[in-house]
């Protein structure tokens, strides 16, 4: 209780560390977009480094490339113990488009370990605000794998015992349905 | 002169009021033109799998477990929305919402899996001609990607020409 009320009145406030290991620039321009005062994220304390020994959490951006995986590893390494790392984009979460090139590794997880994943291609600077928010405890997190499952066929299917004779013309039953 | 200076400085900071959106407190709405997160309806799925063959990002999986039943997953990982899908499905099932606010801690928890019947050809099985020889090559017959490590296989409909596919149904005739 005394953890909860500490943390409540005495919020930390994270500094974030942005890398790019090969992406287009679409999420940097988004990344920065959130530090301007339209959308002001400095009011939760975050506020961007220039180095990642400064950082306590790292954004991710781009895929894992083989030319800059090592740099990356290092870069991860060099930050202070509690650390967390976001995957922003689809690249970074998934390996974008261009997953199964020659250079591309995959996503950032086959490097360092993600915690917070925020796709899009980009995601909307408001979608990178939920994502700091949701790690930070301040929103419910709203999806969920969904699995669904047909109960019939869409479209009626063709059964002999459904024809019928109507005066010298055969006519399927369930026709109306269609 | 400088508190003059400061006063007109402070009414036109005053005058300008505030510009910060007060996002994760209050909701703030897509514009009307943006593409959010794909939904697929199941009851409207007919199964014929042209979203998984024209998805850029391959992220679409399909796997066939017999005659009757194909399974179609949509992994949403490295979905760049471009709409594709929705574009080209011809029963519509697919709609682009206007939900951006996807993070999570899981990256599964983004997954839609559907369970479709599919039903048969009466005379062939499941099969239909392509107009010309390239799109008979993209054609897949029956599909068995690997929906445990999330990762599209092609095969060509020659794959398939090694077994008779055509043979082995079951033609109802009651």
């Amino acid at each position: 209780m005394f953890r909860k009320l500490f943390l409540k009145f005495f919020p930390r406030s994270l500094w974030v560390y942005h890398a790019n290991s090969g992406g287009c620039n679409g999420c940097d321009i988004e990344v920065l977009n959130v530090l301007t005062p339209y959308y002001d994220v400095e009011r939760f304390g975050i506020k961007l480094v220039a180095s990642p020994r400064h950082a306590d959490v790292m954004l991710c951006q781009g895929p894992a490339m083989r030319s800059t995986a090592a740099a990356l590893k290092r870069a991860y390494e060099a930050m202070p113990s509690p650390k967390i790392v976001f995957a922003i984009g689809s690249c970074a979460c998934g390996g974008g488009i261009w997953h199964d090139t020659y250079n591309v590794i995959g996503p950032v997880e086959k490097i360092i370990p993600v915690n917070f994943y925020i796709p899009g291609c980009p995601p909307r600077p408001e979608a990178i605000i939920y994502g700091v928010a949701l790690a930070m405890g301040l929103v419910d997190k709203k999806v969920l794998p969904s699995s669904l499952k047909q109960e019939e066929l869409p479209i009626p299917r063709y059964h002999p015992e459904d024809l019928e004779m109507q005066g010298d013309m055969l006519v399927y039953k369930k026709l109306e349905k269609i | 002169m400088s508190l003059l200076s400061k006063i007109k400085e402070t009414w036109i900071c005053l005058k300008a009021g505030k510009v910060t959106l007060p996002y994760p407190a209050k909701p703030q709405p897509a514009p009307e033109r943006f593409r959010g997160r794909p939904i697929f309806d199941a009851s409207k799925c007919i199964g014929c799998a042209g979203c998984a063959n024209n998805c850029p990002a391959r992220e679409i999986l399909v796997f066939d477990v017999c005659q009757e039943i194909r399974i179609l997953k949509y992994l949403g990982r490295r979905c760049t929305y471009c709409g594709r899908c929705a574009d080209l499905c011809p029963e519509k099932a697919i709609t682009m919402s206007k939900d951006y606010e996807t993070a999570t801690n899981n990256i599964a928890d983004l997954q839609q899996r559907l369970e479709l019947f599919m039903s048969t050809c009466q005379r062939c099985g499941r099969c239909f001609k392509e107009p010309t020889p390239l799109e008979q090559l993209k054609l897949k017959g029956y599909r068995f990607d690997d929906l445990e490590n999330d990762r599209w296989i092609f095969k060509s409909k020659s794959y398939f020409d090694q077994f008779k596919v055509t043979d082995d149904i079951h033609i109802e005739l009651d």
